[in-house]
């Protein structure tokens, strides 16, 4: 286990340490000293090859807190820009001696081919590669559902969620359906037929097309960004019907049990897929998942790189 | 494998360290005790019982996980974390009661006081072991020591708890050499 991929390196048990692991280091940032020596002499690279604010200074700021070096490396303002392919960078970082990439990139299988390619020795970590994965997302989502509605502890048996809007593009609806399947829950996928992906019915989830019924009976609501970047064709006719039949406003937060939070990975399209008003409602948890994403990310990086590699795989 | 303490040993020291620590200390009012997880943090709720018993008051207690800041870490792989819990008044200005089951190398100690320093700055740290096998490799001293255990660097000292193992004994495996 050397490298964070896909959700499917990863066993339940597995899952749940990194959870467990992540509300400990939690109690770490809330302290009065948010630093830890455990990654000293450690380098990080943040090699990000797609635009990101969340997940890259989400991981800067994890990585820092936990001692290590951290090189931030992005498309614009690199030689990646000039046209510099994946192999002459990555021998670049390891030339620079990084113990773990992070890579964010939009080729699907960016990560896979990095950490296949023995160019380098370092921890893969995926951080959103194409439409494919993005399992530190996912590991994210399943901390902060867990955190709010089983008490922050075991596994998420009997918790119904519903993940809405692209699924088609979206690398976290991907990883969050295998994490939150893996960890028992309920999933339940909502969104036009044309942002479906093809064999869908393999999935091991539910499909609805009317939000409004399944609203009632689901625990949490990730809702997904509408991303245009990705679209060439026209999915839907109008972003006011999309927004109409699958986008959340108060309206439709009302329909929900009481308790019912309401995630969003972000970036969020304000007025598309989320009203203004129900970003910010008392159900809305969008804020503390970017301060989980800092736990989190701790936590896979202490997991991953922490221990002697030697020693680890002999 | 032979027996170095039964249960009803490990009790008359646990009741022991417990007024050795309050004759230190004048009384409980500015103690906190804290165990090193697994089997330090079931005895230092052990002591608080005891102590809360004795003084007739509630006692401080919690846990207080070390692995982020030991020194092997690049030399194993990761482990799991163990629950850290402060309890309410905090550490800060307080006498702080660490406690472990076994003192060895000294290594766990000095990363709680590391893993102590992140919390707040105790007006003073004492330290309190259930058995002293000797063979330090820092300067680290214990306070209040249940038994010690004259052992061999190839001998391991095995304590089990009720609480985690089912029953209270300390072993000792391996030849003595």
């Amino acid at each position: 286990m050397k490298h964070l991929l896909s959700i499917n390196d990863i066993d339940r048990d597995f899952a749940l340490t990194i959870l467990d692991t992540a509300a400990e280091m939690a109690k770490v940032t809330d302290g009065p000293v948010k630093k830890l020596p455990t990654l000293r002499g450690k380098t990080v690279v943040n090699l990000f090859a797609e635009d990101s604010t969340r997940t890259r200074i989400s991981f800067e700021a994890a990585a820092k807190r936990l001692s290590a070096d951290v090189i931030n490396f992005t498309a614009k303002g690199s030689s990646i820009s000039k046209g510099e392919s994946l192999k002459d960078t990555a021998q670049t970082l390891q030339a620079l001696g990084a113990d773990a990439v992070v890579i964010r990139h939009p080729a699907s299988g960016a990560a896979h081919r990095l950490a296949q390619g023995r160019w380098i020795n370092g921890t893969v970590i995926n951080a959103g590669d194409g439409t494919h994965e993005h399992p530190s997302q996912a590991l994210l989502d399943s901390y902060t559902i867990r955190k709010h509605l089983c008490g922050g502890t075991g596994d998420l048996s009997g918790i119904h969620v519903a993940i809405v809007g692209d699924i088609l593009h979206s690398r976290v609806a991907r990883s969050n359906v295998l994490l939150l399947t893996k960890l028992g829950a309920t999933v339940t996928l909502v969104a036009p037929p044309t942002l479906l992906p093809h064999q869908v019915e393999q999935w091991p989830v539910r499909v609805s097309y009317d939000f409004n019924a399944v609203l009632p009976t689901v625990d949490a609501v990730i809702m997904l960004r509408i991303q245009q970047e990705r679209m060439s064709d026209l999915y839907f006719p109008s972003e006011r019907e999309y927004s109409t039949l699958f986008g959340i406003d108060s309206d439709r937060l009302g329909l929900t049990k009481s308790g019912t939070i309401l995630l969003h990975p972000g970036p969020m399209n304000r007025g598309l897929e989320i009203s203004a008003e129900a970003a910010d409602s008392e159900q809305s948890v969008v804020v503390e998942q970017v301060a989980n994403g800092v736990s989190i990310r701790m936590a896979i990086l202490y997991l991953f790189i922490a221990g002697s590699q030697e020693s680890v795989n002999g | 494998m032979s027996l170095a303490l039964n249960e009803s040993d490990i009790t008359r020291a646990l009741t022991r360290i417990s007024h050795e620590i309050l004759e230190r200390n004048s009384g409980s009012s500015d103690l906190t005790i804290l165990g090193i997880p697994t089997r330090g943090a079931h005895l230092a709720h052990r002591l608080a019982a005891i102590i809360s018993t004795i003084e007739g008051a509630p006692v401080q207690v919690g846990t207080l996980d070390v692995t982020l800041h030991r020194d092997d870490l690049r030399l194993r792989a990761p482990r799991p974390l163990m629950e850290t819990v402060i309890p309410s008044l905090g550490v800060e200005g307080r006498t702080v009661v660490l406690v472990d089951d076994v003192l060895f190398s000294g290594r766990t100690i000095r990363s709680a006081l590391d893993a102590l320093g992140e919390i707040g700055r105790p007006i003073r740290v004492q330290l309190a072991v259930l058995v002293d096998r000797g063979h330090r490799e820092l300067p680290i001293k214990a306070d209040f020591v249940g038994k010690n255990l004259p052992t061999s660097k190839s001998q391991s000292v095995k304590v089990s708890l009720r609480e985690h193992d089912g029953v209270d004994e300390v072993r000792i495996e391996g030849e003595s050499a």
